[in-house]
């Protein structure tokens, strides 16, 4: 009875999981085929690589994928930096008005930036970041989120580890640069991760502050090639897709027990 | 050595300010003032060539509620929210189950689930326009080996909406299984083993010991869904864009909409208002009840 | 392509003369693709020529999505200060740039004569000329037209010669036409389904609004029998799916067959004829009262906030790729229409319609076109008649019902223009 039931259960989420994953097996498979071929579901047709060709000229792809290299990496490091002297800051500084000012980091986690599109546009422009891969990062680096993980990974390394390289006559800097950014490693770790999927990922608010190729990330290159009045060719898409979504797709794929165990070292509840 | 911890303070606030001022020029600049500006923008007309923008009050507001679309859109959302949030958050908390019990292929299936929470929403789209694309589509074409009837997912009002709720469940329960499986490590072996010596059935235990110590998680997931059924909008602009008749338009492409397609920024401003009050009351709702209860300090 | 860049320096040298040319002129010019195919590559192709016989001229084309994708864009630019001299727009835009006072009447650039603005198809310039002034120059144009598989005809019985050419024609051939798994017709109604419709109400008999962009005429009889008609096609006749048919897919529908016929811009013509695996024919939409069709698509702009130079510059611009010889070859290349009759005298486009005749139905259609449907806040009347056209095709409100609303709708929002 239990073995029974055990295999029911084995069964449901192997179902699950290939529910999950058809779209995108679907969608490898058609990006490879001709699209009457794909959308006829010739399961013997031949495979060919024309549709990766078509999409690969149809738009400045290499160009698209730099600028979201760029922009992950633009906002990973502005992340990073002031997340970590904020975490810090909230975790081991003792400073009146500390209290107030944290409820107001923590009221940011739900005062969306996309939701402020419009605000957020018009300041963007008015400093001269518009149509800049900058401005679309800008609005992300004081990320509550990030801050508030810094600020417990901080909290939890021991105070004899600050007060031993104090008396080794490290200034705060030093001390957070030696004995805190080491420690937290898995946090930030597990931090890059979630930001770079994030802004790989995202689309509306690049979508509205960039303005050309030049600073088009792969999500708004994509909407744009791939948009219905364009007349979708089902095998031409589907390549386009899957050449923008590899690298993301390949890194997790090789890095995914990291990934994982990242997210739950990390202790992100 | 009084006028010695003084100094210390002081030197501790400097310091404090010093290394908050990055984060907190970039939060006034890009989500205090910003919060601030849209509300005095909702209180202005629109200037057109005619006319130069004044203040009108809450005009744009009763604008706003005399007009049929915003309804329609606020009464899509909630469905959108009322659906996504407990569905996902169900298949998730099954995902973390099964990828954390000893199934075979038990390493492909995790992969599976969280698979799609790498993809861009865009993506999503494209991969799910040619599930549900009448005729030439996957669902249609597997409908078809049954003899049913082709149907237009996307272009009819009564399936558009559940067309892209189905998108966003697909993204986000693989995401949300990471929170549950990292609970799930957590619940110490031995509790497993007592309810073996009890003789509790497999069922018996998840219900009455598993899920009452997954809850702080469950709330904290909550929380997050309820965001994102305000922010993922993405896949509307390939999927339906909002159509037909506005049958799957959700308020932040409403917004966009009003913004930048039909150059009504007041009343852009003036929705945008109303969802930073609903996400205001979520906050507070979650501050002063839940943390009480999950404790995460 | 020796002669075509010939004609293209004697043009430049022409332009030229009218007006010296200013050192090193940077011109950002934005546009829209709206139909199937790599047109990004025919304009950049088009652009670089350009830039080949203007060395003075640098011009950065920017390709951003569909007509509303690309307002926003070039708005955008404009309103943060990133530079922007031209863009090609919806034709149907006029209203409202002019109202948001961001584009400048060509009139009032020197060299853009009346000889010039006079050369186009004066139903291409309808939609551009607003208060008496010439605000857009027609470029990719385009009306609707019907294609038509003529295997399937020829399978079901018809003449593939003759396709329909009345309402009744259409509902009696569309049955003919109807099997399993094939429809006899296909109307999109995504994307621009109050451009289909406007088709219908014109074959009707009643336009959809006035020519000052004031009053629109939803609620008229004869339109909403228009559109009692457009959903009858599927639910009486049953040779249309129901709900709505999606824009954006249905070329690929009728390259595989499953429709017999379709309604299209005829700037899809040259994607299809290089995909179609079988027979196909072009026609001119059915009459009903009367034969007609909007016209459709894109007009350049010049924005009001530019130099001398660059006005110059981006006129220049205008001229060489709206010239006979380059409106022939986007023709071509596309499928859209040759915006001024001497395109259909050059070689080229003569050579290209004697072997393929279908690429002249767009062109034969244009005496009976009409302006496109355009009024102040153009882009929420149309917004509210688009949903009152789905409503009624998914069955949510009766035709009468739908249109009333977005007629009570569009008053309401033209109130403040009156």
């Amino acid at each position: 009875m239990k073995a029974l039931s055990q295999h029911i259960e084995a069964f449901g989420a192997m179902v699950l999981a290939l529910v999950w994953i058809s779209p995108l097996l679907f969608a490898f498979w058609a990006a490879f085929h001709t699209t009457s071929d794909a959308v006829n579901f010739n399961l013997s047709a031949a495979w060919t690589l024309d549709n990766f060709r078509t999409a690969w000229a149809g738009a400045p792809w290499l160009r698209y994928f730099l600028n979201t290299f760029l922009l992950v990496s633009v906002v990973l490091i502005g992340q990073f930096v002031i997340t970590t002297l904020a975490g810090f800051a909230f975790a081991k500084v003792a400073f009146t008005g500390k209290d107030i000012v944290f409820i107001l980091v923590l009221m940011q986690l739900f005062i969306l930036p996309e939701v402020l599109i419009v605000e957020n546009y018009a300041m963007v422009s008015r400093i001269g970041l518009f149509d800049t891969i900058l401005g679309v990062g800008m609005p992300y680096m004081a990320s509550a989120f990030g801050i508030f993980l810094m600020r417990q990974a901080f909290k939890s390394v021991p105070i004899e580890l600050h007060e031993a390289a104090r008396v080794e006559g490290c200034g705060w800097f030093g001390i957070l640069l030696r004995v805190y950014v080491p420690l937290a490693r898995p946090t930030y770790l597990a931090y890059a991760l979630v930001s770079v999927s994030t802004h790989w990922n995202n689309f509306l608010w690049p979508l509205i502050v960039t303005n050309s190729p030049d600073t088009r990330p792969l999500t708004v290159g994509l909407s744009i090639f791939g948009a219905p009045e364009n007349g979708v060719d089902i095998s031409v898409i589907s390549a386009a897709t899957m050449m923008s979504v590899a690298p993301l797709l390949v890194a997790f794929l090789v890095f995914q027990r990291q990934f994982v165990q990242a997210f739950l070292r990390a202790g992100i509840k | 050595m009084a006028h010695h911890v003084n100094l210390e303070r002081r030197r501790q606030a400097i310091y404090g300010w010093i290394l908050l001022s990055p984060a907190a020029i970039l939060l006034t600049t890009f989500a205090f003032y910003p919060s601030l500006a849209t509300f005095w923008a909702s209180l202005m007309s629109r200037g057109t060539r005619r006319k130069p923008p004044e203040f009108v009050g809450g005009r744009n507001y009763s604008d706003l509620f005399a007009d049929p679309t915003f309804w329609v859109v606020v009464k899509n959302n909630l469905i959108y929210a009322g659906a996504t949030i407990p569905i996902s958050i169900s298949i998730a908390l099954a995902m973390a189950l099964w990828a954390n019990s000893k199934i075979p292929a038990r390493g492909f299936v995790r992969t599976a689930y969280f698979t799609p929470t790498v993809l861009p929403m865009i993506a999503a789209a494209n991969l799910w326009l040619f599930f549900y694309t009448p005729g030439l589509g996957v669902l249609d074409q597997i409908g078809s080996l049954f003899g049913l009837p082709s149907v237009n997912w996307l272009g009819q009002p009564e399936t558009a909406l559940w067309a892209i709720i189905i998108v966003t469940i697909w993204k986000e329960a693989g995401f949300f299984m990471i929170f549950y499986l990292a609970a799930l490590q957590t619940i110490p072996e031995d509790l497993k083993e007592a309810a073996d010596i009890e003789g509790a059935s497999r069922w018996t235990y998840t219900r009455r010991i598993v899920l009452p110590l997954l809850m702080p998680t469950t709330l904290f997931i909550v929380v997050n869904a309820l965001i994102n059924s305000v922010k993922l909008i993405d896949h509307l602009f390939i999927l339906t864009k909002g159509g037909p008749n506005d049958a799957s338009k959700l308020i932040l492409y409403y917004i966009w909409e009003m913004a930048f397609a039909f150059f009504d920024a007041p009343q852009a401003a003036a929705m945008t208002i109303l969802v930073l009050a609903v996400l205001g009351i979520v906050a507070a709702i979650k501050f002063t009840y839940l943390d009480k209860r999950t404790h995460y300090q | 392509m020796t002669l075509m860049k010939r004609l293209a320096a004697g043009c430049a040298v022409a332009t030229m003369l009218a007006a010296p040319a200013a050192a090193e002129t940077e011109l950002t010019m934005y546009y829209p693709i709206a139909v199937g195919g790599a047109l990004t590559e025919v304009v950049n192709g088009i652009v670089a020529e350009f830039e080949a016989a203007n060395p003075d001229i640098k011009v950065n084309a920017i390709y951003s999505g569909n007509y509303d994708d690309t307002r926003v864009r070039a708005l955008s630019a404009l309103a943060s200060g990133e530079p922007a001299q031209l863009a090609v727009m919806f034709s149907i835009d006029a209203y409202d740039l002019i109202e948001q006072d961001i584009v400048m009447p060509f009139e009032e650039i020197e060299g853009a004569d009346a000889a010039w603005l006079d050369s186009f198809y004066p139903a291409l310039m309808a939609n551009g000329r607003v208060e008496g002034k010439t605000w857009g120059i027609p470029f990719q144009r385009s009306t609707i037209v019907a294609y038509y598989n003529k295997d399937k005809f020829r399978e079901a019985g018809l003449d593939p010669e003759s396709p329909p050419k009345t309402w009744d024609d259409l509902v009696t051939m569309g049955k003919a036409l109807t099997k399993d798994g094939t429809s006899g017709l296909m109307i999109p109604s995504t994307g621009y389904p109050y451009w289909m419709f406007q088709a219908l109400a014109i074959q009707n008999g009643k336009e959809l609004m006035s020519n000052d962009g004031l009053t629109t005429y939803f609620d008229d009889p004869a339109v909403i029998e228009a559109l009692e008609f457009w959903r009858s096609l599927s639910t009486e006749h049953g040779i249309m799916p129901e709900g709505t048919v999606e824009w954006g897919t249905l070329r690929q529908a009728f390259l595989e067959g499953q429709t017999a016929m379709m309604w299209h811009s005829t700037g899809n013509l040259t994607a299809v004829k290089n995909a179609a695996s079988f027979d196909f024919g072009v026609a001119e939409l059915p009459a009903n009262v009367r034969p007609g069709s909007p016209t459709g698509g894109g007009n350049f702009y010049v924005f009001k906030d530019t130099t001398d130079e660059e006005r110059q510059a981006a006129l220049k611009l205008i001229k060489f790729m709206t010239s006979p010889e380059q409106a022939a070859a986007w023709s071509i290349a596309t499928g859209y229409m040759g915006v001024s009759p001497a395109a259909y005298e050059t070689e080229a486009l003569k050579a290209y319609t004697t072997e393929f005749p279908p690429a002249l139905v767009a062109r034969n259609q244009l005496e009976n076109a009409v302006a496109e449907f355009s009024t102040f806040e153009t882009a929420r009347v149309r917004e509210g008649l688009n949903n009152a056209i789905q409503a009624a095709l998914t069955g949510t409100k009766t035709p009468a019902e739908a249109l009333a609303e977005a007629q009570e709708a569009a008053v309401r929002l033209l109130r403040d223009y009156q």
